[in-house]
């Protein structure tokens, strides 16, 4: 009874549409031309996945995804490291460090973007550019990169954090007795006792890295080869109205992080239950 | 405790690192934010030129004030809803054994890694049939779903820490159960609500996606849709002051709830991690 409305609700809004999407994609089903809407079976697909969009931008949602999430666990480890350690003002470290996370995504992207731009920005000036960053693909992905990096490692680094307070002192503070260095106690104690954490870490950064919208539409709208899935999945439904198509590629995005999901839980994930859903 | 000067030294380097780094962006809207037009695009970080012109600008803008409106309209209602519903559900996980427990945080966790812009074609062709699209359920329905993983994560874990025994305590001291859940529980309870509340808000505030794709118009539109679509003075002009100015006013509240909760978003978030 009291679980129920929960339950419902998150089952209502989420397995629905999914269902809906699916049997979406198996029509044409074009808002432009409602009168031609049949069942098609897996046409769509056909066409999605051959159209070398989809491919191109699933390479450029991959590239976005490590290098944001590879660097975001290396910093994120450091801020944590510094949050979980640090001898004074730490409320001011810990208040400080949250604030890009609590920041609106699209205020986050275009502080980057009207920073990087060479009509209004900074960067340029400082770096002393003369053509602007944000007009070439290179300058585009670096400027994409860095913004969501700043906003999301906070919350790389809490996830860390919680990790980091499960490992008890007296168990470092022995190693150290021992003679083991810095870095060896960090490498062989805290790291693998914090495994369970940095999984669930990497996990819910990859997934969300994955889904990469905000960003991405504030940045150019996927201009210079910088267009992410949610991004092509976003102007196949509500730019070019083709619910069809646009509910193949949401069911192939939906099916991409599902088995990013599994292959975490199977490849890091013996014994450690990502979420602790042990609960 | 006394700690060594280079300790001291190498803490402040980093304490220094970290403020500069989370502050700058900040600081860099609210210096554009602070520019007149003339002197927007001039690349310089500090304004040569000062006005709040770009502040009474956007108050004069019929769409940015029902922007604002329908923000912080649709995200108090959202959140309150989540909150509530997923208090019964996390009470339940907390203290009571039963067979769908482990389904409901299955559930929970597949929501919450669920990629959103695959809903967004359903529930714009759904919402469009049933008259929900550029309404605000239309937004509050897909938020409050959205927040109760988190919601039922950070709850139950703070629900486990409760001493439930102080109920039946106070009800053997003469309390009715009521007035033991009200006095006794509720109070125990209150830093947990508060902490999801807060949690829950930033992520109803901040969504892009639902609001970009289910709304169209000053009826339902919230900030972060609305700034993405300021009108510059022509259509090869980016309004550089009125985006940074709205960008400002939305992020304020944020920064004071995150500066004022520092303690209790990072053990809310760090236990719902842990143990949700």
């Amino acid at each position: 009874m009291l679980v129920g409305p929960a339950a419902i609700v998150m089952l209502a809004v989420t397995a629905y549409p999914i269902i809906d999407a699916v049997i979406l994609s198996l029509q044409r089903s074009d808002l432009r031309f409602p009168s031609q809407n049949k069942f098609i079976g897996l046409s769509n697909y056909g066409h999605v996945l051959s159209a070398p969009v989809w491919w191109q931008d699933v390479l450029h949602t991959v590239i976005i995804t490590v290098i944001t999430v590879s660097i975001q666990f290396v910093l994120g480890m450091c801020l944590a490291v510094v949050m979980h350690r640090v001898i004074f003002a730490r409320g001011l470290v810990r208040g400080v460090a949250l604030i890009p996370y609590g920041i609106v995504a699209v205020v986050s992207a275009y502080a980057w973007q009207l920073a990087f731009s060479l009509n209004s920005g900074w960067i340029p000036k400082l770096l002393g550019l003369s053509s602007d960053p944000l007009s070439h693909t290179f300058g585009l992905y670096v400027a994409i990169i860095i913004a969501e990096i700043w906003k999301n490692t906070p919350f790389m680094a809490l996830l860390l954090l919680a990790g980091l307070a499960l490992v008890p002192d007296e168990l470092l503070e022995a190693a150290k007795v021992d003679g083991a260095s810095t870095w060896q106690r960090f490498t062989r104690i805290t790291i693998p006792l914090m495994k369970p954490a940095i999984l669930v870490a990497l996990l819910f950064r990859t997934l969300d890295a994955f889904r990469i919208f905000d960003t991405i539409y504030i940045f150019g709208q996927g201009a210079q080869n910088t267009e992410s899935i949610s991004m092509l999945n976003y102007s196949t439904l509500l730019d070019r109205l083709n619910l069809g198509l646009g509910s193949a590629v949401s069911v192939l995005l939906f099916v991409l992080v599902a088995l990013i999901a599994f292959v975490f839980m199977k490849v890091f994930g013996a014994g450690a239950s990502p979420g602790g859903a042990e609960a | 405790m006394s700690h060594r000067p280079r300790q001291i030294g190498g803490w402040s380097a980093a304490i220094l690192v970290v403020v500069v780094v989370s502050l700058v962006p900040v600081l860099w809207i609210v210096m554009l934010s602070l520019k007149t037009a003339a002197t927007a695009t001039d690349g310089s970080f500090i304004p040569h030129a000062w006005t709040l012109s770009n502040y009474s600008d956007i108050f004069k803008l019929g769409t940015f004030t029902a922007a604002l409106r329908n923000s912080i309209g649709i995200a108090l209602i959202s959140t309150a809803l989540a909150v509530m519903l997923a208090s019964a559900a996390a009470y339940a996980i907390a203290r009571l054994n039963f067979p769908g427990k482990r389904i409901i945080l299955a559930v929970s966790l597949g929501v919450a890694m669920f990629p959103q812009i695959s809903l967004v074609g359903p529930l714009y062709n759904l919402w469009r049939q049933i008259g929900l699209y550029d309404t605000w359920p239309g937004l509050i329905i897909p938020y409050m779903t959205f927040a109760l993983p988190l919601s039922i994560f950070v709850l139950s874990s703070f629900f486990r820490e409760i001493p439930w025994e102080l109920e039946q305590a106070a009800q053997i001291d003469g309390a009715t159960p009521f007035q033991a859940f009200r006095k006794v529980i509720v109070p125990l309870a209150m830093p947990g609500l508060v902490t999801t509340f807060i949690l829950v808000f930033i992520i109803c505030w901040n969504d892009f996606v639902f609001a970009i794709s289910l709304t169209s118009t000053n009826s339902a539109q919230t900030v972060p849709a609305a700034i993405s679509a300021f009108p510059g003075v022509s259509q090869f002009t980016v309004p550089y002051g009125d985006i940074a100015a709205a960008a400002v006013v939305v992020t304020v509240p944020v920064m004071i709830l995150v500066l004022l909760f520092q303690r209790r978003i990072v053990s809310g978030l760090t236990a719902g991690a842990v143990k949700g």
